[in-house]
């Protein structure tokens, strides 16, 4: 199997991704720049955090015109693996991926902190290898992370078991404390907070890589 | 020329006269903007560079000293950091958030330009009283310009201190502090080698932002500093991350001769600078320099101080290799013109000769002042004012103890490190907050600690020890980290130099950091000089700052909290001396007593760095389960830092009876660490070898905090009690309207 890692101009948490899955987790990953005309042989993809294409306009807007999305888009639509982090989650719903957006943090601040999660959900790819109600820390960054979607939408994740994960504690003032939510398909997730940054036992919290075995272990079942 | 022209160019009439001699001629206007920057105290460090000659530079891990844009030290398995600090305070004042955020994008280039990938950044603020608005929307400016620039560039913000007194009122400080890592074969250096090779610019387009910068950064400021709005950069995060990719890729093609960033003085300095180093000369046409305004004067191109711009020079005939890398990352990279073999920075705008000036008259030629100092200006007597400490005033602990802990300089700063991404590249083994930040590389197998250190009140009362407590402590921070302290950059914050007693500040500062460095082997690599820190004749307090890097093993940090309850409490360096004279410049004075008198509390370097060996050996041995350093507030202070942890694990200690309890809580003595540990005798043990104190001063504890003088109980509470106070006071002192 192999990761791939997309790098958009301004991507700045590329290489920690592709560090959480190729030691941590101990898989193949390689770079995919933001203009490529194709995914090469990646069977998931990752889109990291940052800000791409320095955030102009708003989180993530431009990023989604860009030609790798196009690509990605496709990827999905075939059911391919994407998991969205922070800005890549920005992204995701920019790109009409995932519903909702993601707007100004409640405090109006960035705010980088280690918040607690709780997994809502095990019946996604990316989180089968939790348990549900188990309580992962992870660290978020962001200015832009408060979650907002329609009520009836929110009624939607709810009742497709979709909201992957919520936070304790919510940082952000993200509604109904979402933090992680699927895709129809389940084969797509944004997330905010950052397994990238919570997979190596030196970093404080090694509960990020759960998700990243997930995948792992839905890529050999495919296989 | 007019004097007025001169005059508003900064230079005095001798210097005008320097500058026709060395020219045989009369400038233009152009020439004169041009020697205006490259001779400013910013640029020039004319009233500092003779003092600066004083400081130890080398050891045997110093790949490069001062001089170059930052310095490197090596760091074991073929690898090198390059780290410096710099001020940004002048722009920070008249426009806070785009002042702070381009005081980062600067120092970050200079680190880049030398190859290097930034991997950490630290800050060092200080500003008036939160009780003044104005000064609120400074702090609030500031932090978020800082987490604007390096949030999105991509480096963590790891640490940083930020101190409140009333001096910075008209003048805040602002010093970046930046380090990156580079392999020894990827350093590169700013220096325009080989004759005919192109001048390549790359980056940024230039515009009118900034023009004169670097001088109104030599000057003191009046009541019409509001103008100078204009003269402030506006930075591009975004951009200085494409910047940096496309050098350091750009770099690994092999055809850059020599880079440089156009920070201060912009293409004046990054022209004749690597000229200059080189030894030849520069020639350019302003016509091919990519402009995002129309009309600009070829003044105003060379004087712009647009960010996040690169100057370099390529090999002949491989200029397209280059070029591919900038385009690539969607940057304009154009050559401007070409190394020349007369050293003479020749300007010209379509092909007409504008300035015409030897690169060594800009860069080495600048006047060199020895000016007088007589001693420095004390803001403070030097003994108590008469009945403060015996007035009878019975000292309450508790509430002196809250009130110290929710004071703004020692308070939890988590308001302002929680804006700032300081996890961001995974490497961040302990943030801000912590005594010591520690990044790890993951190339390498070794870890970095590093600290920022600063005391305007300990140097007010005396530059010289202050400045030596400085180092002292910087070194301290490190060794409770478990590292070796090993280089130090240096950011010299002061008022006028022409004032004699503000220039024997700058000088006693200058010596007491060269005799402290000297001692605990941390040559200084390089930093920054910034005077003219006054508004309307009030200079702020000698303020040198030192950011010192430390090396050690890769692996768990030992934490400053107390882990578990039942441990022991051992005080390494003893309790200490002091009286009424060492108070003076005390936390406790400040923030109690609202005075200041006296003396900064007495260093024994000899005995301090036994201390910091000790704390070293016992974390090496895997003894010490905590370790954390007495600093501002004292012991009392410090007990209550190692008790707000996640664990919520609190101390029950015992303080000798002899004496005033309210000296023995709250001096400041230095060479002190609190340890906690399960294996007390061996601890002893060692500290008895290194001949340092060390008593055994009580046992961690579950949520409480307890301090004991002989029967007398001094404190007994929740943990919450002190905790919650010292946790939400910047943020009360943030919101009060």
């Amino acid at each position: 199997m192999k990761f791939g890692v997309v790098v958009f101009p301004g991507s700045n948490c590329d290489h920690d991704a592709w560090y959480a899955v190729s030691h941590n987790l101990g898989q193949p990953t390689e770079f995919i720049w933001h203009d490529a005309s194709s995914l090469g042989d990646v069977d998931a993809v990752i889109l990291p955090g940052g800000f791409s294409y320095g955030d102009y306009l708003r989180c993530g807007a431009i990023a989604k015109f860009s030609p790798v999305m196009q690509i990605v888009r496709k990827f999905a639509a075939e059911g391919g693996l994407v998991l969205g982090i922070c800005n890549g989650f920005q992204i995701l719903v920019e790109s009409g991926l995932l519903p909702g957006a993601l707007v100004r943090n409640r405090g109006l601040k960035f705010v980088c902190k280690p918040t607690a999660l709780r997994v809502e959900t095990t019946n996604s790819p990316f989180t089968s290898e939790a348990t549900r109600g188990q309580r992962l820390i992870m660290p978020v960054a962001h200015g832009e992370g408060c979650f907002i979607a329609d009520q009836r939408t929110l009624d939607q994740l709810e009742a497709e078991d979709r909201v992957a994960v919520r936070y304790l504690d919510n940082p952000n003032g993200s509604m109904r404390d979402i933090a992680g939510i699927l895709n129809e398909g389940r084969n797509v997730m944004g997330l905010m907070p950052h397994p990238d940054r919570s997979s190596d036992p030196l970093m404080g919290s090694t509960d990020g890589l759960v998700i990243f075995k997930s995948m792992a272990t839905a890529l050999v079942a495919a296989h | 020329m007019t004097p007025e022209v001169i005059e508003t160019h900064g230079l005095k009439p001798s210097e005008y006269d320097k500058i026709v001699a060395l020219l045989g001629r009369e400038p233009n206007y152009t020439e004169l903007g041009i020697f205006s920057v490259m001779w400013s105290e910013h640029c020039s460090y004319k009233s500092s560079r003779i003092h600066l000659k004083k400081l130890p530079t080398r050891s045997k891990l110093v790949l490069q000293g001062p001089g170059e844009n930052a310095g490197i030290i090596d760091i074991g398995s073929g690898y090198a950091i390059a780290f410096k600090i710099e001020s940004h305070n002048h722009p920070s004042f008249i426009e806070p958030f785009q002042g702070a955020a381009t005081g980062v994008g600067g120092i970050l280039r200079d680190i880049f330009t030398m190859g290097a990938r930034p991997i950490a950044v630290m800050d060092a603020l200080r500003f008036g009283p939160l009780d003044h608005p104005r000064n609120r929307r400074i702090i609030e400016g500031v932090v978020s310009g800082i987490a604007h620039y390096g949030n999105c560039f991509g480096v963590p913000t790891v640490g940083g201190e930020c101190v409140f007194e009333e001096c910075y009122n008209g003048n805040p400080l602002v010093n970046a502090f930046a380090l990156g890592i580079f392999r020894h074969d990827q350093i590169f250096y700013g220096k325009a080698r080989g004759v005919g090779n192109p001048v390549i610019y790359v980056g940024a387009k230039t515009g009118r932002d900034g023009i004169h910068g670097a001088s109104m950064a030599s000057a003191e400021f009046s009541e019409e500093a509001k103008q100078k709005r204009p003269n402030v950069q506006v930075g591009d995060p975004f951009l200085e991350k494409l910047l940096l990719e496309a050098c350091l890729e750009a770099m690994q093609t092999g055809a850059i001769v020599g880079i440089q960033d156009m920070g201060a003085a912009g293409l004046t300095c990054s022209t004749c600078e690597m000229g200059s180093r080189a030894g030849t000369g520069v020639e350019i046409d302003l016509k091919y320099v990519p402009q995002r305004e129309t009309g600009m004067t070829p003044y105003e191109i060379m004087l712009s101080e647009s960010q996040e711009r690169m100057l370099l020079v390529a090999e002949s005939g491989r200029e397209e290799e280059v070029f591919r890398v900038f385009r690539k990352w969607g940057l304009d990279a154009v050559t401007i013109g070409r190394v020349t073999d007369d050293g003479i920075l020749r300007v010209k705008d379509h092909g007409a000769v504008v300035a015409e000036i030897p690169n060594r008259d800009l860069a080495d030629e600048a006047p060199l002042y020895d000016r007088p100092h007589t001693k420095p200006y004390r803001p403070a007597p030097l003994e108590p004012p008469p009945g403060l400490l015996n007035g009878g005033r019975k000292s309450l602990v508790l509430p002196d103890l809250i009130a110290l802990l929710s004071s703004g300089d020692i308070c939890s700063k988590r308001w302002i490190w929680e804006q700032y991404d300081y996890s961001v590249r995974t490497n961040t083994l302990a943030g801000p907050g912590s005594d010591a930040a520690i990044v790890r590389i993951k190339e390498t197998g070794t870890s970095l600690a590093m600290s920022l250190d600063g005391n305007g009140r300990y140097c007010a009362l005396d530059p010289r020890e202050g400045a030596k407590l400085i180092v002292a402590e910087c070194c301290r921070n490190l060794s409770c980290a478990g590292a070796l302290p090993v280089a130090a950059t240096n950011n010299l914050n002061f008022g006028n130099p022409e004032r004699p007693e503000i220039m024997a500040q700058l000088v006693e500062s200058i010596e007491g950091i060269a005799e402290a460095c000297r001692f605990f082997e941390t040559p200084i690599t390089g930093g920054n000089v910034s005077l003219y820190n006054e508004t309307l004749g009030e200079a702020i307090w000698p303020t040198p700052v030192m950011g010192i890097v430390g090396l050690m093993k890769t692996g768990q940090p030992t934490p400053m909290h107390f882990g578990q309850p039942g441990r022991s409490i051992v005080l390494l360096g003893g309790f200490g001396k002091t009286d009424d004279r060492h108070m003076g410049g005390t936390q406790y004075v400040k923030v109690i007593l609202n005075s200041m008198w006296g003396l900064p509390p007495a260093l024994d370097m000899d005995y301090e760095k036994r201390v910091q060996l000790t704390v070293r050996e016992l974390i090496a041995a895997g003894l010490a389960e905590s370790a954390h350093d007495l600093s501002d507030g004292g012991l009392a202070v410090a007990l209550a830092e190692s008790s707000f942890g996640d664990a919520a694990i609190g101390a029950s200690v015992e303080i000798p009876s002899a004496g005033r309890a309210e000296f023995a809580l709250f001096h400041e003595a230095p060479s002190r660490i609190l340890i906690s540990t399960s294996h007390p005798d061996e601890v002893l043990k060692i500290a008895a070898k290194n001949n340092i104190e060390a008593p055994h001063i009580g046992v961690t504890m579950e949520g409480r905090f307890r301090v004991q003088c002989g029967s007398e109980t001094l404190v007994d509470c929740d943990l919450d009690r002190l905790k919650q106070p010292w946790e939400t006071a910047l943020e009360r002192m943030l919101h009060q309207s």
